[in-house]
């Protein structure tokens, strides 16, 4: 009895069980299928964006190399070591014009990284609130204005009135030349201060002027990535501070400085990688010399994309290899330079929300 | 006499003491109670107590620092203009200032060193000096712009600058002849073709880093943000080497288009990725638990919620690309006339439209290349105006008009549910009910 009643309940609680997943794949299946091809299809499309783009990226790099190959293998390490620019006729090589570059992107930095931290400090702990909003717009605004607006300020009015003023140049350059000149980079050679003579033309188209035009480019860029990290400082750690007795300055050096470490070597480097791509901006100001030239206030400056700029249109082939192959160096310096800055900025604590 | 004699008593009344001695004394008094350090405490011993502890203010100026910074001012600029005008041998205002800066630094810290202790010195110096930087940068970045504009004026107020080319205009011509027409559907044209290759591939790619994942977009990611750095003028060699060299193509629109889209689609990609990154993930999985797939609700949920930010990236991107110089410089070539195939002969641009303005000695010439680069400097403002008021917001963060929209949306949905459940519903209903019992 309880050996044929057991069956049953068994046989009847088998088959509920057993039809119950049998449709349940199958009434499953076809939704799930069409959903599986769509959700296939939406990944393959986006993955094919993805890979375009990577295709671009690496073919920048690939054509650049290419087409560098020519000249490279013509010049060897002499490349690094030359100084003039000549290829077809003598020598050429990078030797000047990347020192020109890293030198323009130093004075640039010089002046930039002080200024930027000061606005962004300015903007995150001293600026009245109301104000704070129209100050970041501005600055905003002030890195989205076009390279070549900052160029004809600086040619028309930062040089001719705001340097280097009159016959004589009189202005900074001429005043640091005169007292600190026994520092040799704001050494200018034939220049006598007490000479009638003088001419304002030794101090114009310098390292230094094409450094503050571009300062005036990547100041806004530095200055936006700092202020957002220093206004991530923690507003705990900042009350901690007042409550122990610091006065303002002494909790910005306590708490948002040493917070913003991070994003002040990230905007500064973010800056640096701007600094040294720049062309318009130099090539309008500059007159381009093709030797190492240490002094900062003198007549004479170049940078590897101002030397494109300058020469592309009347380059043989050979020449546009030449060419290429500067191009290459100065996209490779500034590739390590922004995965410096990068990294730098993703380890501090707050890295995604410092956007440009 | 007599005059004399009552108002010497009238004094004498007023102040019954010699009034030399008290003045002082009230002055600082006033002084206590208005500064926080200096407290009389031998002359009103009993007054300490009873006075409330005030707030202390960390921010504003206040009207003490004020008066010290004024007099600073006025001091160091004296004390400047005697160095330069009668001691030392200086000259040129760009040194007077630097060296007024510095004196101001330093009188206004001595000043503030009568009165205060190390660490409060040190704040109110490097309040200054902040203050002074950011209306450095602030004053730049007036000069800037107030300058373009000013010098560029002469042309901008001539409406034929907007209508002509430079076609019918020599290098001598007046302002009243030829316009910078040409430059300015030349930037239209290859920021459109830009445009249509940039957007959709640059925001399917971040949606692909945001919402696919993996290994690979991990790495896309890393080129594309390398890619950031790439120079402009990179950029444009790139083309050169690609189009021109390569392919034997001429120098025409397309291959400038195409240099500003390699330099503006990982700007694009960078910004967008970040924004679909802020997009709620419990919006996604919402979505995903009702049922839908993934790229439904990638184009459903993710996408409508990061609409303005999305925008925003793209018109950043926009202003830069439009801005650009030097990859104009190398693949487009400059020419006078109005030319509307971008697949053919040269194309000038905006920018590219200032610099060779500029480059003219001739002062119309000159006055030509400022009005252009002020016609570009408002195209890049428009722009940005546009981007922070679509931007301004967080992703699904609604304006006042969308959520009226949604608002009026849901009252439609109720009404619906009240409809539903009054007429069409009644006949089935009781036929469902008796079934399930």
């Amino acid at each position: 009895m309880s050996s044929i009643a057991a069956p049953p309940p068994g046989a009847a609680a088998a088959p509920p069980p057993s039809p119950a997943p049998a449709p349940r794949p199958e009434k499953g299946v076809r939704p799930r299928s069409a959903r599986d091809l769509a959700d296939r299809f939406f990944r393959g499309g986006a993955r094919g964006a993805g890979v375009t783009v990577l295709a671009i990226m690496v073919a920048v790099g690939l054509f650049l190399s290419l087409q560098a190959t020519d000249a490279v293998r013509e010049a060897g390490w002499s490349f690094f070591t030359t100084e003039e620019w000549a290829p077809g006729a003598g020598g050429f090589g990078i030797a000047a014009v990347l020192f020109g570059t890293v030198m323009i992107a130093l004075v640039a930095i010089t002046i930039a990284v002080p200024l930027a931290l000061g606005t962004a400090l300015y903007i995150s702990e001293y600026a009245p609130r109301g104000l704070k909003q129209t100050l970041v717009n501005a600055v905003d605004l002030m890195a989205a204005v076009p390279s070549v607006v900052y160029g004809l300020w600086g040619l028309f009015l930062l040089q001719p009135y705001l340097m280097v003023e009159g016959e004589q140049g009189n202005g900074i350059p001429r005043w640091l030349s005169t007292w600190f000149g026994w520092i040799p980079i704001f050494r200018v050679d034939g220049v006598n201060r007490d000479d009638p003579l003088s001419t304002a033309s030794v101090y114009t188209s310098s390292t230094l002027i094409a450094g503050i035009v571009v300062a005036m480019m990547v100041t806004p860029i530095a200055c936006s990535v700092m202020r957002e990290v220093f206004d991530q400082a923690p507003i705990g750690e900042r009350e901690g501070a007042y409550a122990l007795g610091a006065t303002r300055w002494g909790m910005i050096r306590a708490v948002v400085l040493p917070f913003g470490r991070g994003g002040i070597i990230g905007g500064t480097m973010l800056g640096l990688g701007r600094a040294l791509g720049e062309t318009i901006g130099v090539y309008m100001i500059i007159s381009p010399i093709f030797e190492v030239q240490w002094q900062i206030l003198e007549n004479g400056a170049i940078s590897i994309s101002s030397l494109i700029a300058l020469r592309y249109g009347d380059a043989s082939p050979f020449g546009m290899s030449a060419l290429m192959a500067a191009g290459m160096t100065l996209f490779l310096v500034t590739l390590v330079v922004n995965f410096t800055a990068s990294t730098i900025v993703a380890r501090s604590r707050s890295g995604a929300e410092s956007e440009v | 006499m007599t005059t004399e004699q009552i108002s010497d008593r009238r004094a004498a009344a007023v102040h019954p003491t010699a009034p030399a001695q008290p003045a002082p004394a009230t002055a600082r008094a006033t002084a206590a109670t208005t500064r926080r350090t200096v407290l009389p405490a031998v002359d009103r011993p009993h007054d300490a107590p009873a006075a409330p502890p005030t707030r202390r203010a960390t921010g504003g100026l206040d009207r003490d620092d004020l008066i010290l910074r004024l007099g600073s001012a006025a001091a160091s600029l004296s004390l400047t203009a005697l160095l330069f005008g009668r001691i030392l041998p200086f000259d040129g205002w760009q040194g007077f200032l630097v060296v007024a800066g510095l004196l101001f630094l330093g009188i206004y810290a001595v000043l503030v060193m009568q009165e205060e202790d190390g660490p409060a010195v040190r704040d109110r110096v490097m309040a200054a000096v902040i203050q002074a930087i950011a209306a450095v940068l602030l004053i730049c970045l007036g000069m800037v712009i107030v300058f373009t504009v000013a010098r560029g004026w002469e042309a901008l107020s001539h409406l034929n600058f907007f209508t002509q080319d430079m076609g019918p205009a020599g290098p001598l011509d007046p302002l009243s002849v030829g316009g910078i027409q040409h430059a300015i559907v030349g930037t239209l044209i290859q920021i459109s073709i830009a445009l249509a290759i940039t957007i959709p591939l640059g925001i399917t790619c971040a949606v692909f880093l945001g919402e696919v994942g993996g290994r690979f977009a991990r790495f896309v990611r890393t080129i594309a943000e390398a890619m950031t750095a790439l120079p402009s003028i990179v950029a444009g060699l790139f083309v050169y080497a690609l189009f021109i060299t390569t392919l034997g193509l001429e120098r025409s629109g397309l291959a400038a288009s195409m240099a500003i889209t390699v330099m503006m689609l990982p700007i694009v990609i960078r910004a967008a990725d970040v924004v679909l990154r802020l997009v709620p993930g419990n919006l996604r999985e919402a979505s995903l638990a009702l049922g839908a797939s993934q790229w439904r609700t990638v184009w459903h949920v993710v996408l409508p919620t990061a609409r303005s930010g999305l925008t925003t990236s793209v018109i950043l991107g926009t202003a830069r690309g439009v801005g650009e110089t030097s990859p104009v410089l190398l693949t487009a070539g400059s020419s006078l006339v109005l030319n509307l195939d971008p697949a053919r002969n040269p194309m000038i641009s905006l920018p590219l439209a200032a610099y060779e303005f500029t480059r003219s000695p001739e002062p119309t010439m000159i006055a030509r290349g400022f009005g252009t680069a002020a016609t570009l400097m408002v195209l890049v403002l428009v722009l940005f105006v546009f981007a922070r008021i679509l931007g301004g917001r967080g992703a699904g963060q609604l304006s006042r008009r969308q959520q009226r929209r949604a608002a009026r949306a849901s009252q439609r949905d109720v009404e619906r549910f009240r409809l539903r459940g009054q007429a069409p519903a009644s006949p089935s209903r009781p036929a469902a009910a008796p079934a399930d019992r």
